[in-house]
């Protein structure tokens, strides 16, 4: 990020030229297209026209203009930004992979159909379940799968249930997705320790409870060691247990969650399982169930007739499609080549080196910001700016702002909702000593800083392509394209 | 590999730490759960083998030539979008919730919305869904909660596909009902559609070209929409749209697509790309993520995430949906390769498919014994109508002759009887489609 791309952020269209071109499409067949006049588009198009250099000149531009995590370290608490293997990339562009149509007759898919059956039964040993379906889209939507799996089983056993249990330290994909799906939310308070309050949860559990969600390890970066009461109080009022499997890279290889109790949980292969994000997507999900949630996965899952692979369509208990075909299939061609490069010995290595480096983190700034909870953390810790700095008028805000400017990502801000002014930190098991210690310094720099001169926060951006944003003006007068 | 630490390095950190050892750190975790063990295998592959044991996969694959659509098209991907969107800057990066350090993804999206406009003639787009399907789903869902209405109409040309996501959407409100308007000569029945639409309809959802191939004059239907106030949900394929009407010039109150067209590999079903606009008067009403124009405090031009008071991180149960992640990447290589083709580029990408379909038609209809089943005009895929079993004569033919003549449609349109849906890309040669000729002919 230097001065020079500073100056120039014209938008494409407004480096466009009448008549410039950047790709032709020659294909002879042109002369054939006939539409009727009464059918055609009346304007053209209002696009750029740029020279093919002009456009890789933008965008290579624009590339420059973003930390990242190729070229920062982006601590972001329930993000799990680890290393994105160059291999998975290569993988998945393989010409049998990324050219097989979506329709494709199963004959013409065996190795993608091979590949999926075996990621799917990986996957349920890693986790303890019984079955997977690998058609979600993302995190919130394998949340949707999951409530929607859910529903069809109270449905198939004629019980009418209207309640979704979720602690308040929950992602708000959690009670969004209920709501989605017509349930009512009943949100518990965390118990002083940070965890769900065993007794107050059965004060909420009853016949109309449908599901709780659970995240596990929870926002906190803390483990709810009371899991097993806490599964065995959901069932025993007839209630499914959901387990966000967000911060699954604290428990890969070290604990199976079916051991825990629980019935369902999701994954996020742009999480635990590497694949890139993108900027934002895209991503891939899963959800796992116990056995007697099995019948009630969306179809097509994939199943293996003696040497050969075909897709499972289920029965009429499936909840039926959740996306149009397979899924992210190239997200979860990542995934699994990820899966290949490790042993159980190794998968459980990424929880460990990740439960390291969270405490790593925290024991080396708690001094100075105060963590959350008093325990040992798993995979991420929550902290806050000490009462030297509220006392200054700083904020978490300005602290993520200045971070920017000494080459560090922000940690996940203003979340878990319930603490106030809360900074959480998942540094995750691909980043070195030596990048957490550069990164423990600077924190501490931005708080000495901070004391001495609370402006240079306040004021924080200022090595940034832009300074802080007016973001009222942006909600109030929208100007969201050309 | 992937995990830096040396055993020096996790013993000092937990020194410094002050952890006597790693399982202090996690005994909160109560002990029965650790430690279980896992029949999973116990050597991971090294790059070498993992390399030829993806080859291997990949190679069990079995690319035909083939001619199949049905909502996902083979489109040749230009060298330059994909070194655009390897780059790890864009690759690597996440959401761009922090704006100063994220322009260059944030700029990309606002040029992507500004494409979707431009391309659909609509107001407003959002900066994508997980793909077409959950943008109709999601359009449908917002036509219903501005209407306050439950009923649902589709046209029969809606991708089948489309419908069953939409349904599996709703399956917890029994309340909603869809009614599909029948079609005829492969187009909707517009004295059907009058006689369904009432004062009830929440919208009516229309597709084109539809599932079919064929390419439907929407204007009447939205002028009949409008008269009860339903409004009018379409979905467009993108390439369609280099030369055909667009939804905003025929009235469509939201407008979606699968943006898979855009520079998007099959890969065996996603990611994909939802397309998703509408008019701005709904635009409080748009599921996802958008980004606007703004200005820094020193007055210069910068992209924020905005109108976020709709989404799930902000109003949880209240939001608008619950879409966290969507498809940013892939957003990007639509925008890079719209940018690519710009206007004329497009419109001779749209020709080139309407071309190859139509001599592939010609061709396919002069074979004794198949012809079109529809007569009207058709974008990029057809119907043929074949003598006897569309599905075995599909594996006959891909067996012997190596050729992916289309998808059969009698489980989906059972009405039609033996057909095959063919598609024919701007990937297809004169040469392709002689093949796909021959193929046919000689395994009728």
């Amino acid at each position: 990020m230097n001065s020079a791309q500073k100056t120039d952020n014209r938008l494409s269209i407004e480096k466009s030229v009448p008549g410039r071109r950047g790709l032709k499409v020659k294909n002879p067949l042109r002369a054939r297209a006939s539409v009727p006049p009464g059918l055609k588009r009346k304007t053209a198009p209002r696009l750029p026209e740029l020279s093919e250099f002009d456009v890789v000149r933008h965008f290579t531009r624009l590339s420059r203009l973003n930390i990242s995590l190729d070229t920062h370290f982006y601590p972001l608490g329930s993000c799990t930004m680890k290393y994105n293997p160059r291999f998975n990339e290569e993988a998945a562009a393989l010409t049998g992979f990324a050219g097989l149509h979506p329709l494709a007759h199963d004959s013409s898919a065996q190795g993608t159909l091979e590949l999926l059956h075996d990621f799917s039964a990986r996957l349920c040993e890693l986790c303890g379940m019984d079955a997977i379906t690998l058609q979600p889209a993302a995190g919130a939507h394998s949340e949707f799968t999951g409530l929607l799996v859910a529903k069809a089983y109270f449905e198939a056993k004629k019980e009418n249930r209207s309640e979704i249990i979720v602690p308040d330290s929950a992602h708000g994909t959690n009670p969004a997705t209920a709501s989605m799906m017509g349930f009512s939310t009943v949100n518990i308070p965390s118990g002083a320790d940070g965890r769900l309050n065993v007794e107050d949860l059965k004060r909420h559990l009853g016949p109309k409870t449908a599901v709780l969600m659970l995240t596990v390890p929870n926002t906190l970066g803390i483990f709810e060691s009371n899991i097993e009461e806490i599964c065995r109080a959901a069932h025993a009022v007839g209630a499914l247990v959901y387990m966000d499997g967000a911060n699954f890279n604290a428990l890969i290889g070290l604990v199976k969650p079916g051991d825990l109790g629980v019935d369902l949980m999701h994954l996020n292969m742009h999480k635990t399982f590497s694949t890139p994000h993108g900027g934002g997507g895209p991503g891939a999900g899963a959800i796992a169930v116990k056995k007697h949630l099995t019948p009630h996965l969306p179809a097509p899952t994939v199943k293996k007739e003696g040497t050969a692979y075909a897709s499972n369509f289920g029965d009429a208990r499936s909840i039926g499609k959740v996306k149009a075909f397979f899924g992210n299939t190239a997200v979860l061609v990542k995934a699994y080549a990820y899966m290949l490069a490790h042993s159980a010995e190794e998968l459980g290595d990424i929880a460990r080196c990740s439960i390291i480096n969270a405490n790593y983190v925290r024991s080396r700034l708690m001094d100075i910001y105060p963590s959350y909870s008093k325990e040992y953390c798993m995979h991420e810790c929550v902290l806050t700016p000490g009462p030297d700095m509220t006392a200054k008028g700083l904020k978490t805000l300005d602290v993520a702002k200045r971070l920017l400017d000494y080459g560090f990502h922000a940690p996940t801000v203003y979340f878990p909702l319930i603490v106030h002014e809360s900074i959480m930190i998942e540094p995750t098991e691909t980043e070195s000593r030596e990048t957490l210690d550069e990164f423990i310094a600077a924190m501490r720099a931005v708080r000495d800083e901070g004391l001495a001169d609370p402006q240079t926060l306040k004021d924080a951006p200022h090595t940034m392509p832009v300074k802080r944003l007016d973001e009222v003006q942006a909600a109030r007068q929208p100007n969201l394209r050309w | 590999m992937y995990i830096p630490h040396t055993k020096t390095d996790k013993e000092e950190m937990l020194a410094a730490i002050g952890a006597a050892s790693f399982e202090d750190l996690i005994k909160q975790v109560p002990s029965k759960f650790l430690r279980p063990e896992f029949k999973l295998p116990a050597e991971s592959l090294d790059e070498v083998q993992a390399a030829a044991r993806m080859g291997t996969l990949a190679a069990g694959n079995k690319l035909p030539l083939s001619f199949l659509g049905g909502g996902a098209y083979e489109r040749y991907i230009p060298a330059a979008v994909k070194a655009i969107i390897s780059r790890g800057e864009f690759l690597t990066a996440y959401t761009p919730y922090q704006a100063e350090a994220s322009q260059g993804i944030l700029q990309t999206i606002y040029e992507y919305q500004s494409s979707v406009c431009a391309l659909y003639g609509m107001d407003c787009a959002n900066a994508s869904m997980y793909d077409g399907a959950s943008s109709f789903a999601e359009a449908v869902r917002a036509a219903s909660r501005i209407t306050g209405r439950k009923k649902i109409l589709y046209s029969a040309g809606v991708n089948p596909q489309y419908m069953d996501t939409l349904k599996t959407y709703f399956a917890h409100s029994p309340e909603y009902t869809y009614i599909r308007i029948p079609h005829r000569d492969g187009i909707i029945d517009a004295a059907a559609m009058a006689a369904l639409l009432d004062d009830k309809t929440a919208c009516v959802a229309v597709q084109t070209p539809n599932f079919l191939g064929l390419i439907e004059d929407i204007s009447p239907v939205a002028e009949m929409a409008k008269k009860h106030g339903a409004l009018l949900v379409a979905a467009a394929d993108p390439v369609s749209l280099g030369l055909l009407s667009t939804p905003g010039e025929y009235g469509a109150d939201f407008a979606v697509g699968e943006g898979q067209s855009l520079g998007l590999p099959l890969s065996y079903g996603g990611p994909y790309l939802g397309i998703f606009s509408c008019k701005k008067e709904y635009l409080r009403q748009m599921p996802g993520r958008i980004t606007g124009l703004t200005k820094d405090k020193d007055g210069k031009r910068g992209f924020v995430l905005t109108l976020q008071a709709r989404e799930q991180h902000i109003r949880r149960d209240k939001a608008a949906s619950n879409i966290c992640s969507n498809e940013a990447l892939c957003a990007l290589s639509a925008t890079v390769y719209l940018a690519l083709l710009g206007p004329e580029g497009l419109k001779e990408l749209a020709e080139a498919n309407a071309g190859a379909a139509a001599f592939a038609a010609e061709r396919l209809a002069s074979i004794k014994g198949v012809s079109l089943k529809f007569k009207g005009p058709f974008f990029n895929e057809f119907v043929i109508s074949v003598p006897t079993g569309a599905a075995r004569l599909r594996e006959k033919i891909l067996a012997r002759s190596g050729v992916d003549a289309g998808l059969p449609l009698s489980p989906l349109y059972p009405e039609l009887g033996e057909t095959l849906l063919v598609c024919a890309t701007e990937t297809k040669t004169e040469a392709d489609i002689l093949k796909l000729e021959r193929s046919i002919r000689e395994n009728l």
